[in-house]
């Protein structure tokens, strides 16, 4: 079994938004960043793979074996990080712990005082007095303490200083020097991403746009630069999120070597950032947004 | 070992840590078997992606300068002489070109380069 988790044709229909056919596979030993604007389906996709919520079809697959027929012993294998905080804000630290801890048959305390210790965990202070930071930690230190393989985050980085960030990411390259070990990690910081992430998924809408490793996805796009006249005279087909105003154009390309070809020295050719990619898939390029 | 890695050059990253261990191997920094760090280490100490560091090692392998054995880790290969002496040609190539470059920016005849090398070559 090399795919930690593989989702096939998931969708889900709410009143107001709808997941359509969702595809997605992640190998063991690797990272994936799962992307995409606020609303855009991340959270619903977690919610489902968390078995949280009811499925209307398609197939979710967690070490190999269906999410909702296992729902126990999958969850005994993962380890979960949400962005809000979901313990008892009047529990102190240690008791929200030995809440927890029962549920898991492979509960290690000798991990658990280990994060405590290396996270600086106030153990005895009241969870609605830490800081949003060290919610984070701690919510971290719940997941890692029983030897989870693979490791689930909704937004853990959303509200958090760049400094605790950077430890989050170190944290998880740690984590994942074992090779057996996956970590699926949905955000809109992509920043976060660009350094650690092996697999990048983006999805708008309900919808996957693409899902492939994040070198391939670096290397194959550009951002291209140039004039209004120069779009006129090119074939602009295959021009991602194309945006035009008085003084030139910009859009993102999926075909490097087609662009260079095509337009040779006369536009800029610039190396995306995972931002760039998201923005320029996910807007509308006819939209405008002003101030009045 | 020293790898730096700059994430706003236009190399991939991946290119830059190949080019970089190669240097160092062809230089003899690196020296024949031996152990390189492994895959996941050297992707945590370069903050870098596993892919990536994979991607790297798996193209210097290719190009011979790496072996790898299953389940216990990578090591400098014993580089070919060939291949070695054929990248330093390549170097000499490089800076002579540079050299001369020079040489006609300032006017020096061929002769006079010539007699230069010369001199500099016997000398050393």
């Amino acid at each position: 079994m090399n795919n930690m988790m593989e989702i096939t044709n998931l969708s889900k229909s709410f009143k107001d938004f709808s997941l359509k056919g969702v595809n997605i596979t992640l190998e063991k030993g690797y990272i994936m960043g799962f992307i995409g604007p606020n609303g855009s389906g991340k959270s619903t996709t977690i919610k489902l793979i968390m078995n949280l919520i009811k499925k209307d079809s398609g197939e979710i697959k967690i070490f190999g074996i269906d999410n909702e027929s296992n729902n126990i012993s999958i969850k005994e294998r993962i380890g979960f990080v949400y962005n809000e905080n979901h313990f008892y804000e009047e529990l102190t630290v240690k008791e929200m712990k030995e809440v927890i801890s029962p549920f898991y048959c492979r509960w290690d305390e000798r991990i658990f005082n280990k994060y405590a210790k290396d996270f600086e965990l106030p153990i005895n202070k009241e969870i609605k007095h830490l800081s949003k930071g060290m919610k984070m930690k701690f919510s971290l230190a719940i997941a890692l303490s029983h030897h989870a393989e693979l490791l689930i985050m909704d937004e853990p980085t959303s509200g958090l200083d760049p400094l605790i960030r950077s430890e989050l990411l170190e944290i998880l390259q740690s984590l994942l020097q074992d090779e057996n070990k996956s970590i699926f990690f949905s955000t809109h910081i992509t920043s976060d991403l660009d350094k650690i992430a092996d697999f990048i998924t983006l999805i708008n809408n309900g919808e996957i746009i693409l899902s492939k490793t994040k070198d391939e996805l670096l290397e194959e796009h550009c951002i291209v630069k140039g004039s209004k006249k120069q779009l006129t005279t090119n074939d602009p087909l295959n021009f991602i999120g194309l945006k035009q105003n008085d003084f030139g154009f910009e859009a993102l390309c999926k075909d490097k070597k087609e662009v260079i070809k095509q337009y040779g020295n006369s536009v800029i050719i610039e190396k995306p950032t995972l931002e760039d990619i998201m923005v320029f898939y996910t807007r509308r390029s006819d939209h405008h947004v002003s101030s009045y | 070992m020293n790898i730096i890695i700059s994430n706003s050059a236009d190399e991939p990253i991946y290119l830059q840590l190949v080019n970089q261990l190669k240097e160092q191997i062809i230089k003899g920094e690196l020296v024949e078997s031996q152990p390189l760090p492994s895959i996941r280490n050297l992707a945590k100490g370069l903050k870098i992606s596993v892919i990536t560091t994979k991607r790297a090692y798996d193209e210097l392998e290719n190009e011979g300068f790496i072996v790898t054995v299953a389940g216990k880790g990578s090591y400098v290969a014993a580089i070919n002489k060939d291949m070695f002496r054929e990248t330093k040609v390549k170097m000499i190539e490089e800076k002579m070109i540079e050299a001369i470059d020079t040489a006609k920016l300032v006017g020096l005849t061929l002769e006079e380069l010539q007699d230069m090398v010369k001199i500099i070559y016997e000398g050393w």
